[in-house]
């Protein structure tokens, strides 16, 4: 456990590093086979509308993965993260196209926690809209 | 249709193990984008404390989802597998998933409710290791939509 953020060294408000995580249909093709969830909603256009979507969506747990990075990355240690939940409130639409669409993602500390740990608050949008709610990171600082 | 509340505080016998493979983390970071070093070269993760790479937080999920499968679709149950989408999810750590970890998965259900007119599941996931220590926790919130033209769909992440 060797967190590269001092405990002390942070506050309530404190920052971390804004990042953009873009999607294409590729990038849910090749989650799906690591993952290995093949629900055609996040490969099949078709299918995604026939059942009220407005087109391919992204995996939640693949927005989810991408959300964790801005906290892994600031650590350095992705097991200083003891807690993670989000809750699913839209889905990242993404087009066939060469854009696909773009996650971004903000964070800062919460609240400092018992035994060096803080929790971190993410804002998750893609194309303005708040795809992520209640996205929390419980952290170990050194 | 209403599950059968009978079903709360119902446990799953535990899982077979899954063996955690150094290959299969890098292909999930890869797939997520992520370049930590942790993830991929051992002796990164050595240098940080871990007797192998490490998984990624969200990796574990793949498990504890296939193992919440003989709930799902436990025909007494009554889901509507068709309409599911994935609600909310959580995660508590004991430590981190490594390469060679042989991790058995208990579920347990934890809620049923019907909130209008959908069916609404809690799964509780607890991960072990080949020696019976506790690794992750995972909370998974389902979401069985109510059977209705889809004029307003906010559905975020269909497990159909």
């Amino acid at each position: 456990m060797t967190a590269k953020i001092a405990y002390d060294d942070v506050e309530v408000g404190t920052e971390l590093p804004t990042q953009s995580f873009p999607v294409k249909r590729a990038t849910l093709v090749q989650y799906a086979g690591a993952s290995g969830d093949f629900n055609p909603i996040h490969w099949n256009e078709k299918f995604a509308k026939e059942v009220g979507l407005p087109d391919v969506i992204a995996h939640g747990m693949f927005t989810m993965a991408e959300a964790i990075r801005v906290v892994t990355d600031w650590t350095g240690d992705p097991g200083a993260v003891v807690g993670y939940g989000v809750r699913f409130t839209k889905p990242v639409v993404v087009p066939n196209d060469d854009q696909g669409a773009v996650i971004e993602v903000t964070g800062k500390v919460g609240a400092k926690l018992d035994d060096n740990t803080v929790r971190v608050d993410l804002t998750v949008t893609s194309g303005g809209l708040k795809v992520l709610g209640m996205s929390r990171a419980v952290v170990r600082l050194a | 249709m209403a599950l059968d509340q009978s079903f709360v505080g119902r446990t799953y016998p535990p899982t077979d193990p899954y063996e955690v493979g150094r290959e299969k983390i890098r292909e999930f970071a890869e797939a997520v984008g992520d370049a930590n070093p942790a993830y991929t070269d051992p002796e990164a993760a050595k240098a940080l404390g871990y007797a192998d790479v490490i998984a990624p937080p969200t990796f574990v999920f793949s498990i504890t989802f296939k193992a919440a499968g003989q709930v799902v679709q436990d025909p007494q149950l009554g889901l509507d597998y068709s309409r599911v989408v994935h609600g909310d999810q959580k995660f508590a750590y004991r430590r981190p998933v490594r390469a060679g970890d042989r991790l058995t998965v208990t579920s347990t259900i934890e809620a049923v409710k019907s909130m209008a007119g959908n069916d609404i599941l809690d799964i509780r996931g607890e991960v072990h290791d080949e020696s019976g220590e506790h690794v992750v926790t995972a909370w998974t919130k389902l979401v069985a939509r109510a059977a209705e033209p889809a004029d307003s769909v906010d559905a975020t992440d269909g497990k159909a």
